[in-house]
């Protein structure tokens, strides 16, 4: 799989005349291929924003580099790269500029200087593609939380990114549309290939991923599967992060004695272990 | 200090063509020392009903009774101060509101303003710094060179400086990581139970309003649709779907345990540790049975 991003032995720190502080950002390396959903988890302070910052070329490492299909990212190429990300921000109320959801869409491509013809198309099928193209004309500050996150990834999509950033992208929703938004990157995946990067600390949401990056105090800690990343256990509970529900709840049953089979990442595991090693007795 | 609303309307931008009734006759009563959750889908007034808790917003039509105050609509209240005192508002995203040079002078800022004196003001400052987590040395240094996590607690940490009876919190733990939302909700509870507050959370997290509140008030349409315990409210799913709303993860997964062992647990579980300890109960009394 081509390669699309990658970071090398980076580090960054806000502070580098303060030798005593410690690096936002300490010798990460990773990569994003073609094709895959990567998920960024740790918690607040972990470095997590950093790297995005850092991915998009708002901050420049002071050690390793940052490549875009293989290029470092520097000065000269900064806006063409930028180009190749769409990226979706935390807080849906501050990254809309339009009037109408039509307008917001088609604001990044005006920017772009794409010719009329070519933008209304490409407003309508972004559009279409998060299933928001019923509300072209409805004013952006009328739609609930979900939606705005979707005109926001139709935005991105519009200017066809190799890349889609979710910085923290649904943590400010309620449980509806932060399922709703998943729900419309998972059928953009499965429909478009699209690569995904996600940026989070929900980890039902990192378990989405097929890559899970695991930080801690601006280092990687861990790289894996969702499953080998789960797997670490009270180590992510130590690092400030969760663990998912079925997994908790399986450690809960066998402190109260209930016997099982194993510790659980999903649920369905988690009620048929139940079943076979209990209940069906 | 008892809360009040009675027959509570609200209308923004009332008497323009813009004019949106936020408030149809809202009737609740959130007696004093309760823990109360305000749960709704989104623009179901949750927002609109906090502010009248400590009179940021006067009904258009209605009575609000905010201890031994009355704020009626139409009638201009003087004085609100000792009222803004008494009922700390926790907004969503507080830590938006700093802007002292230092924490310490932050957190002191309110009392302050109420004329606490500077030594009692001072000393407030440092005990609330360590209770909300945080470590003595953060006093001098600037809010804004803090972690997003640090100001949080700092914003926090000034609402309770004004020493109030009733707080009030609005997505008290939006964009924090799990870990940090466990120590501030737990510090809430803490506090609720150690200073006898009355706390009203207003929240999307079905979890919380089950693990931390007595009574769960549902907001639909800007109406007051439904009162009653965690376990009574989140045991009728399908009024829940009428109004926007799933039942915590925990209930639904009971659900699940429910059908797979054929018959209902003896009651709503509302926390994973309550459904583990029910579940093992469950088992315990079956091996007894055979």
């Amino acid at each position: 799989m081509p390669e699309i991003l990658s970071l090398n032995n980076v580090t960054f720190s806000y502070t580098p005349e303060d030798q005593n502080s410690r690096n936002a950002v300490d010798n990460v390396s990773f990569a994003v291929e073609e094709g895959e959903w990567i998920a960024i988890v740790g918690h607040n302070g972990s470095g997590k924003s950093t790297i995005a910052k850092l991915m998009n070329g708002l901050l420049f490492p002071q050690q390793g580099d940052v490549r875009v299909l293989r290029e470092p990212l520097c000065e000269e190429n900064l806006w063409e790269s930028r180009s190749l990300m769409g990226m979706v921000f935390q807080n849906p109320d501050n990254q809309f500029v339009g009037a109408t959801v039509q307008d917001d869409v088609a604001f990044a491509l005006e920017n772009n200087g794409i010719p009329f013809e070519d933008m209304v198309k490409r407003v309508h099928d972004a559009l279409e593609q998060v299933k928001m193209n019923q509300f072209l004309d409805h004013e952006p500050h009328h739609l609930s939380g979900g939606q705005k996150q979707r005109v926001a990834i139709a935005g991105a999509l519009a200017l066809k990114p190799k890349l889609l950033i979710l910085d923290e992208a649904t943590s400010m929703l309620d449980p509806q549309g932060r399922a709703e938004v998943l729900q419309t990157v998972q059928t953009l995946r499965a429909e478009t290939g699209l690569t995904v990067l996600s940026i989070t600390h929900d980890l039902e949401e990192a378990m989405l991923a097929d890559r899970v990056l695991f930080m801690n105090d601006g280092k990687k800690f861990a790289e894996g599967t969702p499953a080998e990343i789960f797997a670490l256990g009270d180590k992510l509970v130590e690092f400030g992060l969760d663990l998912p529900f079925a997994l908790k709840l399986s450690k809960l049953l066998q402190k109260e004695g209930v016997p099982l089979m194993g510790q659980h990442m999903s649920e369905e595991e988690l009620v048929n272990d139940l079943w076979t090693s209990n209940f069906n007795k | 200090m008892d809360i009040k609303l009675q027959q509570v309307s609200y209308a923004y931008a009332q008497g323009t063509p813009f004019e949106k009734r936020a408030l149809f006759d809202v009737d609740f009563d959130i007696p004093s020392h309760t823990y109360q959750a305000i749960i709704g889908h989104t623009g179901s007034g949750k927002s609109t009903i906090l502010q009248h808790f400590n009179a940021l917003l006067r009904p258009t039509s209605g009575e609000v009774h905010i201890g031994d105050r009355l704020i009626v609509a139409g009638k201009k209240a003087k004085d609100l101060k000792a009222v803004r005192q008494k009922v700390g508002i926790v907004f969503q995203f507080p830590e938006h509101q700093l802007f002292e040079e230092t924490v310490l002078k932050d957190i002191m800022f309110g009392p302050m303003n109420f004329g606490v004196s500077e030594e009692e003001a001072k000393a407030r400052a440092r005990q609330l710094v360590s209770l909300v987590g945080l470590p003595d040395n953060v006093l001098e240094k600037s809010p804004f060179d803090l972690s997003g996590g640090q100001m949080r607690r700092v914003a926090i940490a000034g609402v309770l400086a004004m020493d109030p009876e009733v707080i009030v919190l609005d997505e008290p733990t939006a964009g924090l990581d799990p870990r940090g939302q466990k120590e501030i909700m737990d510090m809430f509870y803490q506090l609720h139970q150690e200073r006898h507050l009355t706390t009203i959370l207003v929240t999307h997290s079905m979890e919380d309003a089950a693990r931390y509140a007595d009574n769960i008030v549902i907001m639909h349409e800007g109406k007051n649709v439904l009162s009653g315990t965690p376990r009574v409210i989140f045991k009728d799913v399908a009024t829940l779907k009428n109004f926007r709303l799933e039942p915590p993860r925990i209930v639904r997964f009971q659900h699940k345990i429910e059908h797979m062992m054929g018959h209902p647990l003896s009651k709503v579980c509302l926390t994973e540790e309550e459904l583990a300890a029910e579940i093992a109960q469950v088992l315990r009394e079956e091996r007894a049975e055979s």
